[in-house]
């Protein structure tokens, strides 16, 4: 007992008038199969080759390390909107950051370091960790002095503007004295456990371009052990 | 004098549902970037998540998941915005997001006004499959990266970024769109490529408020609410007289058929799957 439209078909892919309407099925899924398939791989590629998260681009304080960051924040501002002191921007496509993360950049503005952290308040997703409550304990990078041969200090001046407008003063970042062939130098030196990365210092250092900078932590900082270069083969 | 007011209230009349959603959805877009004096801001942050009235979170299905897939832990509140989210469409209808929220949705409407006024006729035809392949690449690409694939690109937030911001970056990937679906492809990018609206036609499956043909035998038979569709498809059971109402989930319920509906054959409905008389409606074919 067929019915009169499946008869119908039958007899029309019999004669090879038509393509039997699974066959047709199968052929619309396979086809875009393959284009999903494709797009994958190259969109897959285009994603990979995205530049990197400049050095200078901070994020805001509890912000998870950037690969978790990257999968966690939903891009919606809200930590933006909850600064007090309005220095957070979400990435357009100008910005060298994924596109919609929040950030900062220390010269332009830094983190003033509210006690009550409203921005980690403010995220729904814990892109920025909520367990972060002590704005002390906060990591958005750390600050180095990176080039000696400008710092007024280094030249024997006591500018030290970094030192005295750091908010945790002589725990972060404090003078240590250095006698050289130009006498005695107080040498600003960082404690990279106690500093934030707020950028303070480096907002406020008095040289057209700043000569201590916050980093991202593994860009700032060495790490103490053995370097494996050169006492192997390969 | 009363005549003019009579067919300037026929006008409104004819273009009711089309002034609601836009009034929507202009209010939606202010709502995130005017400061009302003594009481700030409605809504915070933007279509990915928002906070509104200081105390409802809201966050986008589509986006919570790429995030998840990305491999992100679960957070309350975004999970709670985003189970509000899901549930109001999933029980009215997804699409609704489509007319009467997406930003976007104005932009290629623009578009598509345009593209008539001037009667341009060369159109690149796009499958309407297009969308979910790419739908189904954003997510598949989010776990792969590691990182929200669609936000990438995402239209959406890009022009709420835009406006809140000014800044011309992603103008030029806006202006392109618009470009695309004015000169390329008739509704190329809501009708074939947007994965968002993919996304939200799939949660909203089974969504109960229906475009609903009660009134069928007052139908003149003029199909002009297929010519007026953006998904003319939907509309092909009840006018072949198969079905009492759209249940494709692709209608985005914008009521332009509604609009230009004069006879009241169609009527938008809470659907419980009631049954009643059907006669369909006659399509008079000339
Ligand atoms: S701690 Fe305060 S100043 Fe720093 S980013 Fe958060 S809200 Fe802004
Ligand atoms: S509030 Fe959280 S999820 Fe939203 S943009 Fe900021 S870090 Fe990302
Ligand atoms: S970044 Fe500079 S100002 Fe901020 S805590 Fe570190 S040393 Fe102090
Ligand atoms: S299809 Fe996409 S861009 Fe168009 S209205 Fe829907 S969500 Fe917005």
């Amino acid at each position: 007992m067929t019915k009169p439209s499946a008869q119908k078909e039958s007899l029309a892919v019999k004669y090879g008038i038509e393509q039997p309407a699974r066959r047709k099925a199968f052929k619309r899924v396979f086809r875009h199969l393959g284009v999903a398939v494709l797009g994958t791989a190259v969109a897959q590629a285009a994603i990979f080759s995205r530049p990197a998260r400049a050095a200078k681009i901070l994020r805001p304080p509890g912000a998870l390390p950037e690969k978790a960051f990257d999968s966690t924040c939903i891009r919606c501002g809200l930590c933006v909107k909850d600064c007090p002191y309005d220095i957070l921007k979400l990435a357009s496509w100008t910005d060298p950051a994924p596109l919609g993360t929040p950030f900062f950049v220390a010269r332009q503005d830094p983190c003033r370091m509210c006690t009550d952290i409203p921005c980690v308040k403010a995220c729904p997703t814990g892109a920025l960790d909520p367990l972060l409550t002590d704005i002390r304990k906060a990591d958005m990078g750390v600050a180095v002095l990176v080039d000696h041969e400008n710092c007024l200090n280094y030249k024997g001046l006591t500018c030290s503007v970094c030192v005295r407008v750091c908010p945790i003063r002589g725990e972060a970042i404090s003078l240590k004295p250095i006698q050289n062939e130009r006498g005695l130098l107080q040498i600003p030196t960082v404690n990279p456990d106690k500093c934030t990365g707020c950028g303070t210092c480096e907002k406020h250092c008095v040289l057209s371009e700043a000569t201590i900078r916050v980093l991202p932590r593994e860009l700032g900082l060495g790490v103490s052990g053995a370097n494996a270069a050169g006492r192997g083969v390969w | 004098m009363a005549s003019a007011l009579k067919r300037m209230a026929a006008a409104l009349n004819r273009h009711r549902w089309l002034l609601m959603r836009r009034t929507l959805q202009i209010l939606i877009v202010l709502a995130f970037i005017v400061d009302i004096p003594e009481l700030g801001r409605i809504a915070h942050g933007n279509l990915s998540s928002s906070l509104w009235f200081w105390n409802v979170p809201l966050t986008d299905p589509f986006v919570l998941l790429q995030s998840l897939l990305a491999g992100a832990p679960l957070a309350k509140t975004a999970l709670i915005g985003a189970a509000i989210v899901a549930g109001f469409y999933a029980f009215f209808g997804g699409r609704i997001y489509c007319s009467w929220v997406c930003p976007i949705n104005m932009l290629t409407d623009a578009a598509l006004w345009l593209r008539q006024k001037l009667n341009i006729k060369g159109n690149l035809t796009l499958s309407r499959e297009l969308r979910s392949v790419l739908l189904v690449m954003a997510l598949v690409l989010s776990v792969i990266t590691g990182t929200l694939a669609w936000e990438i690109i995402n239209p959406i937030t890009l022009l709420q970024r835009e406006l809140m911001w000014t800044s011309s970056a992603g103008l030029t990937f806006l202006a392109a769109l618009f470009l695309f679906d004015f000169l390329v492809s008739r509704r190329g990018w809501c009708g074939h490529l947007c994965p968002v609206g993919a996304f939200y036609k799939y949660l909203g499956h089974y969504g109960r408020l229906r475009v609903t043909a009660l009134k069928s035998d007052a139908c003149a038979g003029c199909s002009d609410c297929i010519k007026v569709c953006p998904e003319p498809h939907v509309l092909a059971p009840v006018v072949a007289q198969k079905a009492l109402a759209v249940t494709d989930s692709d209608c985005t319920r914008c009521g332009a058929c509604l609009d230009k509906c004069s006879s009241g054959a169609l009527s938008m409905k809470l659907d419980f799957g009631g049954k009643s008389a059907f006669r369909g409606i006659p399509i008079v074919k000339s």
